[in-house]
């Protein structure tokens, strides 16, 4: 089927009164997203189109049966958001808001992780199950609706890149995921994995890293001990110098750890087919994915 | 944002974290005026740069009258210094950190940063101070002490016990470093750090407890509630590309290469420098109009690209979502006639409305090579710079 959304998602979309939460809720709402409310705090009685508009994600969720927010609002109170979110124990959260405090972000993911909430992001595109619904802000057109491969990816136009050249090779998605630039972030690449392996309908699973951190040397542990799908990989910044913010606040090299040569080594060492040519991603995919 | 030595002892002090007696001076008079001040030599005189490798580098020097305070503060202004991280062309010298010179005993190693992965504070403490620390991890991982404190709870007392214990004090001085530990703990929080890091820590010879050297980081996306930590900022420190690129909200990053290229989202960005790499050329900048990039942005975007003499040819890449690549191809028209580019520039565009936009392109009579995707665009750029 897909993971974390379909087409029975409901959601509502926090700060949906502001100029990119009317945008994107028209988009996603346009795409066939069920789009059941809005809250924006002293707007409350409001509509955004045909969205009703409330003060408070508890009451939003009280009236409408959202169980899904997406998240417009700006840094400074976008960690608030998520935990409102959180405390009116709505399921799934994606925080799209480039820019969050590291602090804010590392209290959120630690009040989380006492939750069934799911996060996904900040600082991320969201995520889409192609045909069904997008919670989010990736254009609908590049995706294949249908499957059978599942895309999880740190960025955002990099992620639109992989997806239409999937497409374009004529390669459906079942659902792609944004899991977000920041260092901190809620779900993570070992989250999405484990997803896909679960999920009957995805044969496949294409997995786009970056510079910083460790989170696709541990994704590439996991997927040797856990995941039997093939999987096609890609890293960027093999060309970034060490020490700089390559515009993501988590694409950094410190050191010697995060560089983009240590993570395709891992991957490669857990059978990943790593991609080093992103020109030649579609062919190596359609190789790959032959008999998926 | 990055601060000098004498700023992050000036949040020190300010936090009882005990330092040197010293002061920042500017020039020479001023250099020895300080060091008068300080009642004894020797003294020590800091160049204070943003690049860690001083002391190798030659930027730190020791004086035991006025006269070699003259000498080696006069030296160090205005020298060009170069260190590990400075890169070959190294960094000049404005202003310098004299302080008085200590007994030292014993150097430690203490730091606080955001750990990723578990979304914690790791306070690294080791004996081994005064050492590159990433040597010490890989070398001897057990001379470094990590405790890992949950933002939730913040910072406890046992926390402070496992660091002071890890380092093998007692009596005094293992209070004086559970002191220390929750000082720069409410710092770290108070200012929203990306990195504390005193390398070295020094015991000295009457046993105290001492920041001999002293870095502080901030996280950038914090800074909308420090107004007072960005009056620190230095742009004297800074590359002018990339301040004239951040007034714009324009992720610039300047490089060796002599392709400029501009591209929406980070990541896209990244991977399009690694594909020019790939194709045999090498990426003169790092640039994300961001992934909803307007018309104005393009054309700022171009005009630093374009000042940077090394540019030989641009690459623009751009995956049209949510803007629309038409909408882009106007941009890029009326960037290039207002700017006046004298390179060839390579145009990839893909996604929403990509043939109107190529029209537009093909038809402005401008110097712009359509690519048809990725491989084409970096193997025409690389053959226009070779």
């Amino acid at each position: 089927m897909s993971i974390f959304v379909d087409k029975s998602t409901k959601v509502l979309v926090q700060g949906i009164t502001g100029r990119e939460g009317q945008f994107h809720t028209r988009q996603c709402m346009e795409y066939g997203t069920r789009v059941v409310a809005g809250v924006t705090p002293g707007k409350g009685g409001q509509q955004m189109d045909s969205v009703p508009v409330f003060n408070t994600v508890a009451e939003a969720r009280a009236e409408t049966g959202a169980d899904c927010s997406l998240i417009f609002v700006p840094p400074p109170f976008a960690a608030d958001a998520i935990l409102e979110a959180v405390d009116a124990g709505i399921e799934l959260i994606v925080a799209i808001t480039e820019g969050i405090p590291v602090l804010d972000m590392m209290k959120v993911k630690r009040y989380i992780q006492n939750s069934p909430s799911r996060l996904i992001g900040p600082n991320c595109p969201g995520i889409i199950t192609p045909g069904q619904c997008k919670v989010g802000i990736m254009p609908g057109p590049i995706h294949k609706p249908g499957g059978p491969i599942g895309v999880v990816s740190r960025s955002g136009t990099l992620t639109y890149e992989v997806v239409h050249q999937l497409t374009r090779e004529g390669i459906g998605q079942t659902t792609c995921i944004g899991i977000g630039g920041d260092p901190v972030n809620g779900t993570n690449f070992i989250d999405c994995l484990a997803a896909f392996q679960d999920d009957p309908d995805t044969k496949g699973i294409v997995m786009v890293g970056e510079i910083g951190g460790s989170a696709e040397e541990e994704a590439s542990r996991f997927i040797t001990e856990q995941v039997n799908k093939p999987v096609v990989g890609f890293i960027a910044g093999l060309s970034a110098p060490p020490g700089r913010r390559m515009g993501h606040a988590g694409a950094i090299i410190s050191g010697k750890s995060g560089t983009a040569q240590g993570k395709i080594e891992a991957m490669e060492a857990a059978g990943i087919h790593v991609c080093r040519d992103l020109g030649r991603l579609g062919e190596l995919c359609a190789k790959v994915f032959k008999d998926a | 944002m990055k601060i000098h030595e004498y700023q992050a002892k000036q949040l020190f002090k300010q936090y009882a974290v005990p330092i040197p007696e010293g002061q920042v001076a500017f020039d020479v008079e001023q250099a020895k005026q300080i060091a008068a001040g300080l009642g004894g030599f020797p003294v020590v005189v800091k160049a204070q740069i943003h690049a860690g490798g001083r002391g190798k580098g030659g930027g730190v020097k020791l004086a035991h009258s006025l006269d070699e305070v003259e000498q080696v503060a006069g030296q160090l202004i205005g020298m060009n210094l170069v260190t590990h991280q400075t890169g070959p062309e190294g960094r000049l010298v404005r202003k310098v950190l004299v302080e008085q010179g200590l007994q030292i005993e014993k150097e430690l190693y203490f730091s606080l940063v955001p750990d990723r992965a578990t979304a914690k504070v790791v306070i690294m403490a080791s004996r081994a101070g005064g050492m590159d620390i990433e040597e010490v991890a890989e070398k001897t991982p057990e001379q470094i002490v990590k405790v890992y404190v949950d933002p939730l709870v913040g910072l406890q007392a046992h926390h402070c016990r496992q660091v002071a214990f890890g380092l093998g004090l007692t009596g005094a001085l293992m209070k004086a470093m559970t002191q220390l530990t929750t000082q720069l703990f409410r710092l770290f929080v108070d200012y929203d750090c990306s990195l504390v890091e005193i390398n070295p820590l020094v015991i000295t010879a009457d046993q105290q407890l001492l920041a001999l050297d002293a870095k502080i980081n901030f996280d950038d996306n914090a800074l909308f509630r420090h107004k007072d930590i960005v009056e620190l900022r230095d742009l004297d420190e800074e590359d002018p590309l990339e301040v004239e690129a951040s007034k714009y909200n324009l992720n610039y990053i300047n490089l060796d290469g002599n392709v400029g290229n501009m591209v929406n989202g980070a990541g896209l960005a990244m991977a399009t420098m690694d594909i020019i790499k790939l194709a045999g050329a090498e990426p003169a900048n790092f640039l994300d109009v961001g992934g909803g990039a307007d018309a104005e942005m393009v054309e700022n975007g171009f005009r630093i690209i374009l000042s940077d003499e090394n540019v030989k040819g641009i690459l623009i890449n751009i995956f049209g979502g949510i803007l629309r690549c038409d909408v882009l191809a106007e941009g890029v028209v009326k960037a290039a006639r207002k700017t006046g580019i004298n390179v060839p520039v390579v145009v990839r565009m893909e996604g929403t409305n990509v043939e109107e936009g190529r029209r537009i392109l093909a038809e402005s009579g401008l110097n712009l090579i359509s690519a048809t995707d990725l491989k084409d665009a970096a193997a025409k750029v690389a053959e226009i710079v070779k």
